[in-house]
Protein backbone atom coordinates (compact mmCIF):
# COMPACT_ATOMS: atom_id res chain seq x y z
CA UNK A 1 0.00 0.00 0.00
CA UNK A 2 1.78 3.16 -1.20
CA UNK A 3 0.25 5.81 1.51
CA UNK A 4 1.71 9.44 2.18
CA UNK A 5 2.32 9.64 6.22
CA UNK A 6 3.05 12.92 7.19
CA UNK A 7 3.79 13.36 11.47
CA UNK A 8 3.22 9.90 11.69
CA UNK A 9 -0.70 10.01 10.45
CA UNK A 10 -1.14 8.01 7.41
CA UNK A 11 -3.53 8.38 4.06
CA UNK A 12 -4.51 6.61 1.32
CA UNK A 13 -4.98 9.67 -0.72
CA UNK A 14 -2.25 11.80 -2.05
CA UNK A 15 -4.90 14.64 -2.62
CA UNK A 16 -5.29 17.91 -0.07
CA UNK A 17 -8.72 19.81 -0.92
CA UNK A 18 -9.61 22.89 0.07
CA UNK A 19 -12.74 23.87 0.37
CA UNK A 20 -12.47 28.02 -0.35
CA UNK A 21 -13.79 28.94 -3.31
CA UNK A 22 -17.11 26.41 -3.48
CA UNK A 23 -20.34 27.73 -4.23
CA UNK A 24 -22.56 25.75 -1.88
CA UNK A 25 -22.43 23.36 1.02
CA UNK A 26 -23.44 20.54 -0.99
CA UNK A 27 -21.47 21.33 -3.85
CA UNK A 28 -18.55 21.32 -1.74
CA UNK A 29 -19.48 17.97 -0.28
CA UNK A 30 -19.78 16.05 -3.76
CA UNK A 31 -16.58 17.57 -4.53
CA UNK A 32 -14.84 16.26 -1.28
CA UNK A 33 -16.69 12.75 -1.86
CA UNK A 34 -15.43 12.70 -5.72
CA UNK A 35 -11.20 13.75 -4.92
CA UNK A 36 -11.30 10.74 -2.92
CA UNK A 37 -9.34 12.86 -0.22
CA UNK A 38 -9.37 12.47 3.79
CA UNK A 39 -8.04 16.25 4.33
CA UNK A 40 -9.63 19.30 3.93
CA UNK A 41 -8.62 22.58 4.93
CA UNK A 42 -10.57 25.02 6.25
CA UNK A 43 -10.19 29.14 7.33
CA UNK A 44 -10.96 30.54 10.98
CA UNK A 45 -13.21 33.51 10.82
CA UNK A 46 -15.59 35.58 13.02
CA UNK A 47 -19.14 33.61 13.57
CA UNK A 48 -21.88 34.79 11.10
CA UNK A 49 -24.91 34.56 13.32
CA UNK A 50 -26.89 34.26 10.02
CA UNK A 51 -25.26 31.42 8.44
CA UNK A 52 -27.28 28.41 7.53
CA UNK A 53 -24.72 25.45 8.73
CA UNK A 54 -21.61 25.39 9.02
CA UNK A 55 -18.33 23.85 6.53
CA UNK A 56 -17.45 21.58 9.87
CA UNK A 57 -21.11 19.73 9.36
CA UNK A 58 -20.27 18.89 5.77
CA UNK A 59 -16.68 17.45 6.65
CA UNK A 60 -18.01 15.53 9.27
CA UNK A 61 -20.88 14.11 6.98
CA UNK A 62 -17.89 13.57 4.45
CA UNK A 63 -15.74 11.60 7.44
CA UNK A 64 -12.55 13.56 6.11
CA UNK A 65 -10.24 15.24 8.85
CA UNK A 66 -9.58 18.92 8.99
CA UNK A 67 -6.65 21.36 8.52
CA UNK A 68 -6.90 24.65 9.77
CA UNK A 69 -4.89 26.79 7.56
CA UNK A 70 -3.81 31.09 8.87
CA UNK A 71 -5.24 32.21 5.62
CA UNK A 72 -4.77 36.49 5.57
CA UNK A 73 -2.39 36.39 8.14
CA UNK A 74 0.75 38.94 7.10
CA UNK A 75 2.67 38.79 10.34
CA UNK A 76 4.30 36.01 11.74
CA UNK A 77 2.51 37.20 15.20
CA UNK A 78 -0.84 37.07 13.97
CA UNK A 79 -0.71 33.50 12.15
CA UNK A 80 1.17 32.16 15.49
CA UNK A 81 -2.22 33.59 17.60
CA UNK A 82 -4.42 32.33 15.06
CA UNK A 83 -3.10 28.84 15.28
CA UNK A 84 -3.59 28.35 18.29
CA UNK A 85 -7.13 30.05 18.19
CA UNK A 86 -7.45 27.01 15.48
CA UNK A 87 -6.23 24.27 17.83
CA UNK A 88 -8.70 25.82 20.27
CA UNK A 89 -11.62 25.55 18.16
CA UNK A 90 -11.03 22.27 16.05
CA UNK A 91 -8.80 20.33 18.56
CA UNK A 92 -6.01 19.26 16.39
CA UNK A 93 -2.72 20.80 16.30
CA UNK A 94 -1.82 20.40 12.92
CA UNK A 95 -2.12 23.55 10.87
CA UNK A 96 -1.44 25.20 7.14
CA UNK A 97 1.10 27.98 8.05
CA UNK A 98 0.29 30.76 5.48
CA UNK A 99 2.21 33.75 5.94
CA UNK A 100 1.50 36.30 3.14
CA UNK A 101 3.25 39.30 1.89
CA UNK A 102 0.67 41.23 -0.23
CA UNK A 103 -2.96 40.88 -0.70
CA UNK A 104 -2.11 40.96 -4.95
CA UNK A 105 0.32 38.35 -5.77
CA UNK A 106 -0.51 36.23 -1.97
CA UNK A 107 3.04 35.34 -2.42
CA UNK A 108 4.49 34.20 1.24
CA UNK A 109 6.76 36.31 3.11
CA UNK A 110 9.72 33.83 3.79
CA UNK A 111 11.23 36.18 6.61
CA UNK A 112 7.52 35.99 8.87
CA UNK A 113 6.75 32.41 7.85
CA UNK A 114 9.78 30.87 9.46
CA UNK A 115 9.89 33.36 12.31
CA UNK A 116 6.24 31.44 12.61
CA UNK A 117 7.20 28.13 12.19
CA UNK A 118 9.80 27.96 14.36
CA UNK A 119 7.49 29.31 17.10
CA UNK A 120 4.83 26.65 16.44
CA UNK A 121 7.19 24.18 16.26
CA UNK A 122 8.25 25.09 19.59
CA UNK A 123 4.49 24.86 20.67
CA UNK A 124 4.20 21.56 19.45
CA UNK A 125 2.33 22.24 16.43
CA UNK A 126 2.64 19.90 13.55
CA UNK A 127 3.30 22.97 11.23
CA UNK A 128 2.42 22.09 7.14
CA UNK A 129 3.87 25.69 5.19
CA UNK A 130 2.90 27.06 2.04
CA UNK A 131 6.33 28.71 0.82
CA UNK A 132 7.57 29.97 -1.95
CA UNK A 133 9.38 27.15 -4.50
CA UNK A 134 12.87 28.16 -3.24
CA UNK A 135 14.94 25.28 -2.02
CA UNK A 136 16.45 27.21 0.41
CA UNK A 137 13.72 28.36 2.05
CA UNK A 138 11.83 24.74 2.33
CA UNK A 139 15.24 23.22 3.49
CA UNK A 140 15.52 25.96 6.21
CA UNK A 141 11.81 24.99 7.16
CA UNK A 142 12.43 21.34 7.12
CA UNK A 143 15.38 22.39 9.94
CA UNK A 144 12.73 24.16 11.34
CA UNK A 145 11.15 20.60 12.50
CA UNK A 146 7.99 21.84 9.88
CA UNK A 147 6.23 17.91 9.09
CA UNK A 148 6.09 18.89 5.62
CA UNK A 149 6.83 21.44 3.13
CA UNK A 150 4.55 23.10 0.70
CA UNK A 151 5.94 24.75 -2.08
CA UNK A 152 3.55 26.45 -4.25
CA UNK A 153 3.10 25.62 -8.33
CA UNK A 154 2.04 29.31 -9.12
CA UNK A 155 0.44 31.96 -6.85
CA UNK A 156 -2.90 31.15 -5.04
CA UNK A 157 -6.00 30.98 -7.67
CA UNK A 158 -4.32 31.76 -10.40
CA UNK A 159 -4.17 28.29 -12.18
CA UNK A 160 -1.00 28.78 -14.10
CA UNK A 161 0.44 25.46 -13.06
CA UNK A 162 4.15 24.60 -11.94
CA UNK A 163 5.92 28.01 -12.92
CA UNK A 164 9.35 26.27 -11.63
CA UNK A 165 9.45 22.54 -12.34
CA UNK A 166 13.29 22.58 -11.82
CA UNK A 167 12.73 24.35 -8.57
CA UNK A 168 9.91 22.11 -7.24
CA UNK A 169 12.25 19.18 -8.23
CA UNK A 170 15.09 20.43 -6.49
CA UNK A 171 13.06 20.78 -3.36
CA UNK A 172 11.80 17.09 -4.20
CA UNK A 173 15.09 15.71 -3.82
CA UNK A 174 16.64 17.29 -0.94
CA UNK A 175 13.36 17.10 1.24
CA UNK A 176 13.13 14.24 3.53
CA UNK A 177 10.01 15.37 4.86
CA UNK A 178 6.69 15.27 2.41
CA UNK A 179 6.84 17.76 -0.34
CA UNK A 180 3.00 18.89 -1.29
CA UNK A 181 2.73 20.95 -4.05
CA UNK A 182 -0.08 23.45 -2.85
CA UNK A 183 -1.18 26.40 -4.86
CA UNK A 184 -1.43 27.26 -8.65
CA UNK A 185 -2.74 23.91 -9.86
CA UNK A 186 -5.43 24.70 -13.01
CA UNK A 187 -6.01 21.35 -14.37
CA UNK A 188 -5.64 17.52 -13.78
CA UNK A 189 -2.31 17.68 -15.85
CA UNK A 190 -0.45 20.27 -13.53
CA UNK A 191 -1.44 18.03 -10.28
CA UNK A 192 0.14 15.06 -12.29
CA UNK A 193 3.48 16.67 -13.45
CA UNK A 194 3.84 18.22 -9.65
CA UNK A 195 3.37 14.18 -8.54
CA UNK A 196 6.11 13.03 -11.46
CA UNK A 197 8.51 15.84 -10.49
CA UNK A 198 8.39 13.79 -7.14
CA UNK A 199 6.23 15.71 -4.82
CA UNK A 200 4.57 13.46 -1.90
CA UNK A 201 1.12 15.06 -2.22
CA UNK A 202 -1.06 17.67 -3.99
CA UNK A 203 -3.20 20.33 -2.27
CA UNK A 204 -5.57 22.62 -4.43
CA UNK A 205 -8.65 24.12 -3.61
CA UNK A 206 -10.02 26.78 -6.69
CA UNK A 207 -9.26 24.39 -9.35
CA UNK A 208 -11.56 22.29 -8.00
CA UNK A 209 -14.20 24.69 -6.38
CA UNK A 210 -14.20 26.99 -9.30
CA UNK A 211 -14.21 24.66 -12.52
CA UNK A 212 -17.37 24.63 -13.87
CA UNK A 213 -18.46 21.12 -12.52
CA UNK A 214 -16.87 20.72 -9.32
CA UNK A 215 -17.44 17.23 -8.75
CA UNK A 216 -16.27 15.86 -11.83
CA UNK A 217 -12.98 18.33 -11.69
CA UNK A 218 -12.11 16.52 -8.37
CA UNK A 219 -12.37 13.01 -9.80
CA UNK A 220 -9.81 14.04 -12.31
CA UNK A 221 -7.54 15.57 -9.92
CA UNK A 222 -7.82 12.33 -8.11
CA UNK A 223 -7.02 10.27 -11.00
CA UNK A 224 -4.43 12.83 -12.01
CA UNK A 225 -2.62 12.66 -8.56
CA UNK A 226 -2.65 8.75 -8.60
CA UNK A 227 -1.49 8.89 -12.83
CA UNK A 228 1.24 10.72 -11.52
CA UNK A 229 2.47 9.25 -8.37
CA UNK A 230 2.69 5.88 -10.43
CA UNK A 231 4.60 7.70 -13.33
CA UNK A 232 7.09 8.96 -10.87
CA UNK A 233 7.20 5.33 -9.01
CA UNK A 234 7.34 3.59 -12.44
CA UNK A 235 10.40 5.39 -13.75
CA UNK A 236 9.60 7.47 -16.85
CA UNK A 237 11.98 6.95 -20.11
CA UNK A 238 15.21 8.52 -20.64
CA UNK A 239 14.73 12.34 -23.23
CA UNK A 240 16.26 11.45 -26.34
CA UNK A 241 16.64 14.23 -28.89
CA UNK A 242 16.74 11.49 -31.64
CA UNK A 243 13.98 8.74 -32.53
CA UNK A 244 14.49 5.27 -31.25
CA UNK A 245 12.30 3.16 -33.28
CA UNK A 246 9.69 0.49 -31.19
CA UNK A 247 10.01 -1.69 -33.86
CA UNK A 248 13.14 -3.87 -34.96
CA UNK A 249 13.96 -2.86 -38.88
CA UNK A 250 15.18 -6.63 -38.71
CA UNK A 251 13.79 -8.38 -41.50
CA UNK A 252 12.04 -5.88 -42.81
CA UNK A 253 10.53 -6.71 -46.42
CA UNK A 254 12.22 -5.90 -49.75
CA UNK A 255 9.49 -4.09 -51.01
CA UNK B 1 -17.82 49.31 30.72
CA UNK B 2 -17.39 49.09 26.63
CA UNK B 3 -15.80 46.16 24.66
CA UNK B 4 -15.50 45.10 21.38
CA UNK B 5 -17.06 42.14 20.20
CA UNK B 6 -16.11 41.00 16.46
CA UNK B 7 -15.17 44.63 15.60
CA UNK B 8 -18.47 46.05 17.19
CA UNK B 9 -18.93 48.20 20.26
CA UNK B 10 -20.76 47.17 23.07
CA UNK B 11 -21.57 48.06 26.46
CA UNK B 12 -22.23 46.65 29.85
CA UNK B 13 -21.26 44.01 32.02
CA UNK B 14 -20.24 40.76 30.28
CA UNK B 15 -18.27 37.17 30.58
CA UNK B 16 -16.77 35.94 27.79
CA UNK B 17 -19.35 32.83 28.02
CA UNK B 18 -22.04 36.46 27.45
CA UNK B 19 -20.11 37.63 24.83
CA UNK B 20 -20.11 34.41 22.67
CA UNK B 21 -23.51 33.70 23.04
CA UNK B 22 -24.20 37.27 21.72
CA UNK B 23 -21.66 36.65 18.60
CA UNK B 24 -23.39 33.46 17.87
CA UNK B 25 -26.85 35.12 18.17
CA UNK B 26 -29.98 32.93 17.64
CA UNK B 27 -28.69 30.59 15.02
CA UNK B 28 -26.38 29.27 17.41
CA UNK B 29 -25.95 25.62 16.09
CA UNK B 30 -22.40 26.44 17.20
CA UNK B 31 -23.98 26.77 21.19
CA UNK B 32 -21.79 24.06 22.63
CA UNK B 33 -18.94 25.68 21.69
CA UNK B 34 -18.19 23.21 18.93
CA UNK B 35 -15.57 24.41 16.61
CA UNK B 36 -15.52 27.35 18.27
CA UNK B 37 -12.31 29.48 19.53
CA UNK B 38 -12.24 32.78 21.34
CA UNK B 39 -9.49 35.84 21.56
CA UNK B 40 -9.16 37.93 24.22
CA UNK B 41 -6.79 40.84 23.04
CA UNK B 42 -5.44 38.49 20.66
CA UNK B 43 -5.05 35.87 23.47
CA UNK B 44 -6.56 32.20 23.21
CA UNK B 45 -9.31 32.18 26.19
CA UNK B 46 -9.34 28.43 26.69
CA UNK B 47 -13.58 27.00 26.90
CA UNK B 48 -12.74 26.28 30.84
CA UNK B 49 -12.18 29.88 31.66
CA UNK B 50 -15.12 31.28 29.43
CA UNK B 51 -16.45 32.28 32.89
CA UNK B 52 -14.06 35.12 33.30
CA UNK B 53 -15.53 38.44 33.48
CA UNK B 54 -14.39 40.71 30.42
CA UNK B 55 -12.58 44.18 31.09
CA UNK B 56 -13.34 47.60 30.24
CA UNK B 57 -11.62 48.04 26.73
CA UNK B 58 -11.31 43.88 25.99
CA UNK B 59 -11.57 43.28 22.07
CA UNK B 60 -12.84 40.20 21.91
CA UNK B 61 -13.14 37.85 18.77
CA UNK B 62 -15.29 34.84 18.79
CA UNK B 63 -14.33 32.54 15.76
CA UNK B 64 -15.30 29.79 13.56
CA UNK B 65 -14.30 27.89 10.53
CA UNK B 66 -15.07 29.14 6.95
CA UNK B 67 -14.23 27.34 3.49
CA UNK B 68 -11.12 28.53 3.03
CA UNK B 69 -7.36 26.79 0.88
Amino acid sequence: MDELAIAGRRFGSRLILGTGGAANHAQLADAITASGTELVTVALRRVDPAAAGSVLDVIERCGVGVLPNTAGCRTAEQAVRTARLAREAFATDWVKLEVIGDEDSLLPDPVELLDAAETLVGEGFTVLPYTNDDPILARRLEEAGCAAVMPLAAPIGTGLGIRNPHNLALICEQAEVPVICDAGIGTASDAAQAMELGCSAVLLATAVTRAADPALMARAMREAVSAGRAARLAGRIPRRPLARASTSFEGIADL
Amino acid sequence: MKFALNGRAHDGPATVADAVRSALGAASAAASGRGIAVAVNGEVVPRSEWHRPLRDGDAVEVLTATQGG
